[in-house]
């Protein structure tokens, strides 16, 4: 069953873009439940997953059948960043991924909520959850970052790692109309450097994205372990067709 | 909950009194029993027995554990949940899990424990959780078994706890059982959605609750006569009722429950007493019991293993905002002293 | 065995505005600043709080149950610092 959503509505890319965002990110925050480093960040973490499957929802919905989205689309019709759909690696891997993605989240919902777009409401809403959630990470990559020789060490790959996920973000997405992209990346390279230097790390130099022409996340395509993400995520849903949960 | 006044911890929580000398302790002994026959609480700093501070310190720490393992079985579906809506509860009721163990972590801090010595006898095997975190969930409807009916017999073994002689116990139960309700509630619902759903949801429903029901009565511990720390904990008032008067209780209600469902208790000699006004039930298996406790359950190493790792694998998380935080405080107290 | 080293905070929690903080329970935090924000997620999940305190449990001094006779026996024989004490004549308003 074929369900790529219609996208000659304007507004229906950009749902998908920011929804598949939310949920993916949503999803494998969850893989943490039950093994986080310590009990108070399992709670932490499960907040900041919740708080994306409710953007996930209102996202989706917008688009058409949230359920119908999240488990029926084939990898190719979802439309996250590929930095996103990465997986957990060891806690400052997640951190890492957290803070490139909070920070890029709270200054893009920052001026979407200051619009008067389809999207302000849900932006209005999400910027409050994407500060804390970027608060969250900017902790975390400070003690981290500044902790012991062996988390130092940790983070410094994480971050070097995920770099190059970090220039899709700001290719415009179809239908988020008025937002200044190159501004946008400006912004958040100031602040991500900022923090990474109060957190005694070296800002990574490499380049942002690869040199592989073919697409990125926004484009359809994805990385390996998506594909995986998505057989465990559907597969319940996908075997009872029709069935009602 | 009242307004719970600040924890007497003054001094770190292992400061406690113990009695000025050994001519006091029936001093100390008598206040403390007219307190409990008084159903007043007892109070972390108060003077009380070695051994009620050791039976509450072992029933709060399994009480914990059984929260932080009990995530396990039903993360196990978070990531296979199949819908979105389906999906937020879950997450929701998993992460209430981890504050359950939270808030009875520092329950039992009072005592004069530190969590990472409950956690070490945790890992070491040495303290025990409840046992029927050791059965699997094996399809998306034991989630919903789950909530119904270990949540259920949950229910009522904690809600009495509310009323527990023991202070932090008794509040934590009672912001515990306030937030368990919609955990049974949503277990429920997802059976129903199920039973009613196609032939193939309606039999994945029915296959859970066979599974579970006869472990779920099992929760409320050994039958009265082979339990070791009843009586002791019934005089104490840590607990308010016998294993079989709860176990009673909860067949009771769940037999109109699994009607409402459309769904049947596997056990042939259920039947409505007339004349006890209660539910007659067949045998329990004790020996499945006792095995599953002993640790030949089949999820006790797989539970067990994945907490250490767990723990081991955040060391180094741990380790390091601890060094941050022993950074920070020196530069500030440098600065002060500047 | 690796143990946290963090220590314990006792956390303070206002429902609502015009209420005072009350104590809602504890958590383990390496510092101030994230012991805040643990008590946030964990005690405020439910919509429970506008406004939170975070006070290491070490910094709390507690009157002992020892002194509890001296400490609170001698306020209870003193009726006259309640209203109920005095006898007012009946139809006499405002008072």
């Amino acid at each position: 069953m074929t369900t790529t959503p219609a996208a000659d509505t304007v507004p229906t890319a950009a749902a998908l873009a920011l929804g598949d965002d939310a949920l993916v990110l949503s999803h494998r925050l969850g893989e943490w439940a039950g093994h986080a480093p310590v009990l108070e960040e399992e709670v932490a973490l499960a907040n900041i997953a919740l708080d994306l499957l409710g953007q996930a929802r209102v996202l989706l919905s917008m688009a058409g059948d949230e359920d119908e989205l999240a488990f029926l689309r084939e990898e190719r019709a979802f439309r996250n960043l590929q930095l996103v759909e990465q997986p957990n690696g060891d806690f400052a891997h997640t951190i890492a991924r957290q803070l490139y993605f909070s920070v890029y989240q709270h200054l893009l919902h920052d001026r979407l909520a200051s619009g008067d777009g389809p999207f302000a409401p849900l932006a209005g809403k999400a910027v409050k959850e994407a500060a804390y959630h970027r608060d969250h990470a900017e902790q975390w990559t400070l003690r981290l970052g500044d902790g012991t020789d062996e988390s130092h060490a940790r983070m410094q790959r994480a971050v070097d790692a995920l770099w190059r996920f970090t220039g899709e973000m700001f290719q415009p997405v179809e239908g988020l109309d008025g937002i200044d992209w190159p501004g946008l990346e400006r912004a958040w390279l100031d602040a991500v450097q900022d923090v990474l230097g109060r957190a005694t790390l070296t800002p990574p130099e490499g380049p942002r994205s690869g040199a592989w022409r073919a697409g990125a996340g926004r484009q359809g395509l994805h990385t390996e372990p998506f594909g995986r993400m998505l057989a465990e995520m559907q597969h319940l849903h996908r075997s009872h067709p029709g069935a009602t949960w | 909950m009242a307004t719970a006044a600040a924890r007497d911890t003054a001094g770190g929580p292992t400061a406690y009194d113990a009695p000025a000398g050994p001519g006091d302790t029936d001093a100390f002994q008598r206040a403390f029993d007219a307190a409990v026959a008084a159903d007043e609480r007892i109070e972390p700093r108060d003077w009380m027995p070695d051994a009620y501070r050791a039976t509450l310190v072992r029933q709060i720490a399994q009480h914990a554990h059984s929260e932080i393992i009990g995530m396990q079985p039903e993360a196990n579906w978070i990531t296979r949940a199949p819908s979105l809506r389906r999906k937020a509860i879950l997450m929701a009721k998993v992460q209430d899990e981890a504050g359950h163990g939270l808030y009875l972590y520092s329950a039992a801090e009072t005592l004069g424990v530190s969590r990472d010595e409950l956690l070490d006898k945790l890992h070491a095997g040495r303290q025990k959780y409840s046992s029927i975190f050791n059965y699997p969930t094996l399809t998306w409807a034991d989630v919903g078994a789950i909530g119904w009916l270990v949540d259920g017999a949950a229910i009522t073994n904690q809600v009495p706890l509310c009323r527990c002689s023991y202070g932090p116990y008794a509040r934590a139960m009672v912001r515990i059982c306030k937030e368990e309700s919609f955990h049974q509630r949503q277990g429920y619902e997802l059976l129903l959605a199920l039973s009613k759903g196609t032939p193939e949801q309606h039999a994945m429903a029915q296959d859970a609750v066979d599974r579970w029901w006869w472990p779920s009565l099992m929760m409320f511990g050994p039958p009265d006569d082979e339990s070791q720390h009843s009586a002791q904990s019934m005089a104490w008032k840590i607990k308010r009722h016998s294993n079989d008067e709860l176990r009673q209780r909860f067949v009771d209600i769940c037999v109109p429950q699994a009607e409402s469902l459309g769904l049947t208790l596997p056990d042939p000699d259920l039947r409505w007493n007339e004349e006890r006004g209660h539910y007659d039930f067949g045998a329990i298996d004790w020996s499945e019991f006792w095995d599953v406790l002993k640790g030949d359950g089949p999820c006790n190493e797989q539970r067990l293993s994945r907490r250490r790792q767990a723990h081991e694998e955040g060391a180094w998380v741990r380790e390091a905002a601890a060094a941050h935080a022993a950074k920070h405080s020196n530069d500030e107290t440098g600065a002060t002293r500047a | 065995m690796t143990h946290t080293d963090w220590p314990l905070w006792e956390v303070f929690v206002r429902s609502r505005r015009g209420l005072s903080h009350t104590h809602a329970g504890s958590l383990h935090a390496p510092d101030a600043e994230l012991a805040l924000r643990n008590a946030r997620d964990l005690y405020t999940r439910r919509g429970e709080g506008v406004s939170i305190w975070v006070v290491p449990s070490s910094a709390i001094t507690a009157s002992s149950p020892d002194e509890k006779d001296p400490f609170f026996e001698p306020a209870a024989d003193k009726p006259y610092r309640h209203p109920t004490f005095y006898e007012i004549p009946e139809g006499v308003q405002h008072l």
